[in-house]
């Protein structure tokens, strides 16, 4: 990226020794990438510098002499010479360092941040023994939640703007600033109006003191008892790098680490704060299985109760055999470890011969389209002036660390966005191009936007001059990235399908990257946890000659999707449902059919963490290990980059591996998998997917990981799905999800679980208008399934002739509403 | 204590409009909530940030920089009594006692009947006219001690028309005809000024 | 308030009952500077001005002319934005410009957005200045109607909007980049030079002007006469008039426009003339020459002229014409501590060292002054105050993103350095100081040594 006529070193000295400066670098940033680090408070490298803590001020001589400057304001430029340790940056330093000390109290034995804390290091290598100050330090009233999650101490506060900063500048959320002025300033947030962002933990990561402390972290541990591994953030797939860090075997803090090409140190608080489902009490320490009141096994029992790993496997094992390979459905797998992706693969494809398998639960897309289209890393989709096109979900509510990046790219680095979703998303603000295209009609949208003649009448509810506008931007030549995902879950995929494709076809060059939300979607795809996949992002149909060896039952033909699998079980074809780490009651949008299909079947094993609302069905519930603290392997992130998940605590009970699980389940289905270490596994990966061989030699373990290039699956064409005219009575409805909802983790992360806000129906100011209603009143919603009460507000951001709501919370049953098969769902919406 | 009535907000879009950013209306706002109220308050603040589209954090962040925001009510008529230097030098500090006596209350204190605010405050450049003091912004030079209690009874007994209730700065505000409006240059109108461009190319040809 | 008979440019029509007029104003000339710069082409207008080096009457005393032409040429929009924000303790001009002479204030704006080529103006005025609110507004609603302002300015091409806005308390906002952060809604928090030079970087982080109320107000004459009638007044690296308020222990505190390099300060204090004398025909003990951020003078200075080389060399500055006179009588640490209260209270708290080294400071010489002050705390004071300014040199060195911080360390450094008996008086007992102290202002008469930095 960097321009090739400017010269690639700044030649600088550093007390007195030359050294190498990139061109454009900070004096702070070149003395550290050279040895020489230099103190600082308010400096951070992925915020603006503000130059307002003066710690860092050394005496730089630019050529007309020496002057006291801020290393953190000041670039280099040819010949500058930096003093760090001459006498009178010594005084500036020191005398700053006095200055803070003077009004901070000196609570470091109670304080959170006490042995990790930048100020009490400085003081303790440069500073003054004994307080000069005899007067009278700053008061402030005791720590004040400044949100659900986030406490602040303003007498430890230094003002050095970084939490502030970060609020604004970062997440776009400036809900706490500086108030008052001079020696009275102080950080808080309006009256009544807390912190409240997605991404709030992330300015007590940055504190360089300890001003603000973490809710679910507060006086839980020392940092000298603390160890770390690094590792993966599991909660999305933007894989975000974390340090895992534990206390006497358990997980007490999760920290972002700063990758470059993934999430910048920034973590969403959903990841940050999911530790806590670590341990939470309902966390499963062994299998349970059907049984009665007195905890004794009865199949026919009423709960769940204790059984032995023998009893459970046993019992799995045999209704799976009972069953046969045509009546057997797999569930889930994202929230797996590749490895773990691949044992389950080779279980249920190699030894059960079953192609009945999908990681996805009809809210994702299908996975030829996901593997099949050129892709993009973040970084592409990030270019400087590049053009993102986003025909996917909501970033900032499903992709919260992918939400920053674009965020940056859009407002700092000048990329110019272009929405086609049905609604207006957390990134509207700075989109370029707004375009809501009526649900089920974007495929026609994308038809418009590469045509040659611009249309004159609106398309799929979208004016002809916005079109034309966004084909202007499309073609400006700059490289064009589609985020590409599930847009609502109220609309089919073949319409987000035919627009993708279109765009491939009609602008050359165009990269799309996945904006599948969950855990370790693509590893799970990658490794063929879907209908007609192998791993190495290969089909059944190309690459089964190539697998028989290794896996004797692999089938002939492609098996059905989640969708299919949970209408066989409905209908009874499908007698034995594996629930791999899935909780379709909650997750599936078609909450009748998943409610059937559960009921219906003859044998539910679950395969998690927790008893789910789906798992409360079970006959079988296995234990497993979460995969990104208890065990070590490997994750794929949208990108398809593949980072190392580290082991740092031992899993509860006798919860284990999910590898082990299929492992064991296959030897009790007498075909031994011959898998019996994670690196055994990568090994035979790696001979099977020749793409996948960075997992065998380990060159995948650095922080930023590897990135998985390549693969064979190509898109299958499709035709243009034929969406029903809605009458003038309905709604179009547009169904989402919320950063907080009732997913599994977030529901046992005990301080997050409340979050979730509940969902109302929104309807364009003008529709609203006409509902006759006022804001907040009652309505009925009722669509062909079924119908539910809940309140109804106006939005701008909702197109006329649509209806949005939230899926998967609390107070209404949205999943009860959506129909997995249909490509649009309309809506009456009528008071009550 | 509300939201800006309606007139003022007529007032409110017309100063907004003025700018090339919304927030840069954000203080003559602040001040027009004052004057409305007679302090600052948080409803009107929420108000302002919708008005400029930001949040109200970042409106209670400038409104608190700037000392002449009250949050909380003030009396009827604020008496700004200058003790910096050069008032310092001619009896300011004096003066500001007597007044603490006068009225008694402290300096930063409001009277019990609501009526006075007095406040010890930096230089109101008047410095020949020291001691000086302002009521409400309005001012009054060389002030004597005798000179000050006639003031406070004048205005306790409403004979000072001139000056206005608290919160009211200037009488008379600027209205832009809109036939004479140039109209407010964005920071991404990228133009070069027209008269510019001609003046070029009459020298040019 | 007394005038006087020496050139007056900018305080001409202060006699002048109905100058704030549109009429009044037009009766004396009024815009025929801008008609005449009108018919002129942009680059002749800003050549003039530059070829009249018109030091900035704000304080730093940078010319004009020049500052225009720092703008990054081709770089649009350009803004104007106008120092109204007077606040420096002992400073009183640009109020009286702006009460008495609006429209002269606007014809100026006018001229040098016809020069620089500024897209629009702004005229922030300080808050607490209420009459000089309403004056500035009906004369711009005047100026509005009459065709002066707004679109087609005079029937050209020339369009500008001149926005009137309003300031609400905050000395800091003076300071140039924190008065372009108030005007974008912001806390007045200055930013940092480099890279945020306004000519450059400014408003919006677009190419701005911003210049003080005094200086724009010189710009109609400058036009109206031309720059060779400028330059015949005042000294060579000065020229022009100035206008200075003389304030505390004389007999006749006033605003004089005096012109620059002729005058005197032992003139400008003592002639009947102008301020006339101490009061009561006491000893002068000391005088602030250009307001509270500047070093102290004494009786040895007198006799410098009012010309900002010789003063600068001298170790202090003309600042923002601000001379505050002390007479024998006065309590030296009592003044200095009032002084930095004002910078302690006045901090915007965005620096380490000014947020809690002028509130530390302060508390220090408030202990001193009631008398609970130990010999140990004034060396403590000065070496606080050496940690904000390192070694009192002058131009200082800063440990801060603007001057205030620093600032708040000259009347210590004045008033502990000429004054130690004082201190010694209230904290009972000898001082040792143990600091480097280098600006000359500080330690005596006028002689300036070379200081390079100590590495
Ligand atoms: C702390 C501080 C306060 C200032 N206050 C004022 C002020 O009240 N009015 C003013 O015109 N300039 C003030 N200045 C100077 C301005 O930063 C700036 O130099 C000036 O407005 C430029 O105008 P000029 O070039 O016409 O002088 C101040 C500077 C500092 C550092
Ligand atoms: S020196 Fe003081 S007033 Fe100036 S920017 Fe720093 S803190 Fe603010
Ligand atoms: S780190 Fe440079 S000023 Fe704070």
């Amino acid at each position: 990226m960097s321009d090739t006529a400017a010269p690639t070193t700044v030649a600088i000295t550093v007390n007195g020794v030359a050294v190498e400066a990139k061109p454009g670098e900070l004096v702070i940033d070149a003395c550290e990438r050279n040895g020489v680090y230099i103190p600082r408070f308010c400096y951070h490298s992925r915020m603006r510098a503000v130059g307002m803590c003066r710690m860092c001020l050394v005496e730089i001589d630019g050529g007309r002499g020496p002057a006291l400057q801020p290393s953190c304001m000041v670039s280099v430029s040819p010949d500058m010479k930096v003093f760090t340790e001459s006498p009178v940056t010594k005084k500036a330093q020191d005398g700053i360092l006095e200055f803070l000390l003077i009004n901070h109290p000196l609570d470091c034995p109670v304080c959170d941040k006490g042995g990790e804390c930048p100020l009490q290091d400085q003081t303790m290598a440069y500073g003054p023994g004994e307080s000069r100050f005899v007067e009278e330090k700053r008061h402030f009233e005791k720590p004040i939640p400044i949100s659900d999650l986030v406490y602040l101490d303003r007498e430890r506060c230094i003002l050095c703007d970084r939490c502030t900063r970060f609020a604004k500048e970062v997440a776009g959320d400036p809900l706490i600033h500086f108030q008052g002025r001079g020696n009275l300033t102080e950080v808080n947030t309006f009256p009544d109006d807390p912190f409240s962002s997605y991404f709030s933990g992330n300015t007590v990561q940055i504190c360089p003191v300890g001003a603000l402390t973490a809710k679910p972290y507060r006086f839980k541990a020392r940092p000298w008892d603390l160890e770390e591994v690094e590792s993966t953030s599991v909660v999305d797939s933007v894989g975000s790098r974390i340090s895992v860090q534990s206390s006497r075997d358990r997980v007490l803090r999760f920290v972002g680490v700063d990758s470059d090409p993934v999430n910048w140190g920034w973590l969403t608080d959903k990841e940050r704060f999911s530790f806590e489902a670590l341990d939470h009490e309902g966390r499963l320490g062994g299998p349970l299985m059907r049984g009665n009141a007195l905890g004794k096994l009865d199949a026919k029992g009423d709960q769940l109760v204790r059984a032995t790993w023998a009893q459970a496997l046993g019992a799995a094992a045999s209704a799976l055999t009972e069953a046969g390979p045509s009546r057997v459905g797999v569930l889930g797998g994202a929230r797996l470890t590749n490895e773990a992706a691949y044992a389950w693969a080779k279980l249920t494809k190699g030894v059960l011969g079953t192609d009945n398998v999908d990681a996805q639960l009809a809210d994702g897309l299908p996975a030829d389209v996901v593997l099949g289209l050129p892709r993009a890393t973040i970084d592409e989709a990030c270019t400087p002036g590049g053009v993102i096109v986003l025909l996917g979900p909501d970033p900032k509510e499903e992709l919260g660390a992918l939400y920053l990046r674009l965020r940056h790219a859009v407002i700092e680095d000048r990329a110019t966005l272009i929405e086609l979703t049905p609604r207006s998303t957390g990134l509207s603000k700075f989109a370029a191009h707004r375009l809501h295209p009526r649900p089920g009609e974007v495929g026609e949208l994308a038809t418009a936007l590469v045509a040659d003649v611009a249309p004159t009448r609106a398309i799929a509810g979208v004016e002809p001059a916005a079109i034309a506008a966004a084909t202007a931007a499309l073609r400006s030549g700059k490289p064009v990235t589609v985020i590409l995902g599930r847009t609502s879950l109220a609309e089919g995929t073949d319409a987000i399908v035919e627009a993708a494709l279109t765009l491939r076809d009609g602008f050359p060059g165009v990269k799309f990257l996945s904006a599948l939300r969950r855990g370790n979607v693509h590893g799970a795809l990658d490794m063929g946890l879907s209908p007609g996949l192998l791993p190495g992002r290969t089909t059944l149909a190309a690459s089964r000659a190539a697998f028989v060896d290794a896996w004797p039952n692999v089938p002939t033909a492609t098996g059905l999707d989640a969708t299919g699998i949970l209408e066989a079980a409905a209908s009874g074809r499908i007698t034995t449902l594996v629930l791999l780490g899935a909780d379709p009651l909650r997750d599936f949008p078609d909450a009748a059919l998943a409610k059937k299909a559960l009921e219906t079947v003859e044998m539910l094993i679950a395969v998690d963490l927790f008893v789910t609302d789906s798992g409360r069905l079970a006959d079988v519930v296995l234990a497993a290990a979460a995969s990104s603290s208890e065990v070590d392997g490997s994750f794929t992130n949208l990108e398809g980059r593949v980072t190392a998940v580290r082991q740092k605590v031992t899993p509860p009970g006798t919860a284990r591996a999910d590898w082990m699980i299929a492992a064991e389940l296959a030897t009790r289905l007498g075909g031994d998998l011959g898998l019996e270490s994670v690196e055994q596994i990568r090994a035979e990966l790696a001979a099977l997917s020749r793409i996948h061989e960075p997992l065998a030699t380990g060159a995948f373990g650095d922080r930023d990981g590897v990135l998985i290039t390549g693969g064979s699956v190509t898109v299958a064409p499709r035709e243009r799905a034929v969406v029903p005219k809605s009458d003038a009575y309905s709604y179009r409805l547009i169904a989402t999800r919320s950063m907080y909802d009732l997913g599994t983790v977030l529901q046992h992360s005990s301080s997050s679980a409340h979050l979730a806000p509940g969902t109302a129906v929104l309807l364009h100011p003008l529709d609203f208008d006409q509902l006759g209603v006022e804001a907040g009143a009652r309505v009925k919603v009722s669509a062909a399934k079924a119908s539910l009460h809940t309140i109804v507000h106006p939005d701008a951001g909702v197109p006329r002739g649509s209806a949005a709501m939230l899926f998967n919370q609390p107070d209404a049953d949205v999943g009860g509403l959506l129909d997995a098969r249909a490509a649009a769902i309309d809506v009456r919406v009528e008071r009550v | 204590m509300a939201r800006l009535s309606s007139e003022n907000l007529e007032t409110a879009y017309e100063i907004i409009a003025r700018y090339p950013v919304k927030k840069s209306a954000l203080i003559p706002l602040l001040h027009l909530a004052q004057e409305q109220d007679g302090w600052v308050t948080d409803v009107a603040m929420a108000h302002i940030a919708e008005l400029v589209e930001v949040t109200p954090a970042e409106v209670i962040g400038t409104c608190t920089f700037y000392e002449m925001f009250k949050r909380k009510p003030v009396g009827k008529y604020v008496v700004n009594i200058c003790t910096n230097i050069s008032c310092q030098l001619l009896g300011g500090e004096e003066l500001l006692h007597h007044a603490e006596q006068k009225l008694a209350i402290k300096a930063g204190a409001t009277t019990a009947d609501g009526l006075f605010t007095i406040e010890d405050v930096e230089c109101i450049a008047a410095c020949t006219e020291a001691p000086c003091l302002q009521v409400n912004y309005r001012y009054f030079h060389k002030i004597t001690h005798g000179e000050f209690d006639s003031l406070i009874d004048d205005l306790k007994a409403g004979t000072r028309d001139e000056i206005p209730a608290h919160g009211t700065l200037a009488k008379v505000r600027q209205h832009i005809p809109a036939a004479r409006r140039a109209g407010a240059v964005a920071p991404t109108d990228r133009a070069e000024p027209v008269w510019l461009i001609r003046n070029r190319q009459e020298g040019a040809s | 308030m007394t005038m006087n008979d020496v050139p007056k440019i900018i305080t001409s029509r202060f006699d002048q009952g109905d100058a704030h007029t549109l009429d009044g104003y037009r009766r004396t000339h009024g815009y025929e500077g801008l008609a005449a710069a009108l018919e002129k082409t942009p680059q002749q207008v800003a050549d003039e001005v530059k070829a009249a080096s018109l030091l900035g009457r704000g304080g730093a005393g940078f010319p004009a002319g020049i500052k225009w032409t720092l703008a990054p040429a081709n770089v649009w929009p350009r803004y104007l934005v106008v120092n109204g924000d007077e606040s420096e303790p002992g400073t009183y001009k640009d109020r009286m410009l702006l009460e008495r002479d609006p429209h002269q204030l606007i014809e100026g704006v006018l001229i040098a957005c016809y020069a620089v080529g500024c897209g629009q103006a702004f005229l922030y005025i300080r808050g607490e200045m209420a009459h000089a609110q309403e004056r500035m507004a009906a004369a711009l609603n005047e100026a509005y109607a009459a065709g002066f302002v707004g679109k087609n300015i005079l029937g050209t091409d020339f369009s500008v909007d001149v926005v009137l806005h309003w300031g609400a308390g905050a000395y800091i906002v003076g300071e140039e980049t924190a008065l372009i952060e108030s005007l974008e809604g912001n806390r007045g928090m200055p930013r940092l030079k480099p890279p945020f030079f306004p000519a450059a970087k400014g408003l919006y982080m677009q190419p701005t002007i911003v210049n003080n109320v005094e200086t724009l107000s010189n710009l109609p004459w400058i036009i109206r006469n031309g720059v060779d009638e400028w330059n015949k007044l005042g000294a060579e690296t000065s020229k022009g008039t100035r206008v200075f308020a003389v304030s505390g222990h004389v007999n006749n505190p006033g605003v004089f426009e005096v012109e620059f390099g002729v005058t005197t300060f032992r003139d400008i204090i003592f002639d009947p003339k102008f301020a006339g004398g101490i009061r009561g025909g006491k000893a002068l003990k000391a005088f602030i020459p250009g307001g509270a951020s500047a070093p102290w003078f004494y009786e040895e200075h007198l006799d410098l002229p009012l010309e900002k080389v010789a003063i600068d060399r001298a170790g202090s500055m003309l600042g923002s014409g601000a001379i505050v006179v002390m007479d024998e009588d006065t309590d030296m640490v009592k003044a200095a501590l009032r002084l930095v209260r004002f910078f302690a209270r006045e901090s915007c708290g965005k620096c380490t060292p000014c947020r809690e080294g002028t509130t530390w400071m302060e508390k220090i010489m408030q202990r001193i002054l009631d008398g609970h002050g130990r010999p140990e705390d004034v060396a403590l004071l000065m070496d606080t105050a050496d940690n904000i300014s390192v070694d009192f040199m002058w131009p200082p060195r800063m440990t801060t993103i603007c001057p205030l911080g620093q600032s708040a360390t000259t009347p210590i450094a004045s008033a502990v350095m000429r004054f130690k008996d004082e201190f010694e008086r209230y904290v009972g007992g000898p001082i040792e100081l143990n600091v480097t102290v280098k600006g000359a202002a500080f330690i005596g008469p006028p002689t300036r040594k070379k200081e390079g930095s100590g590495v």
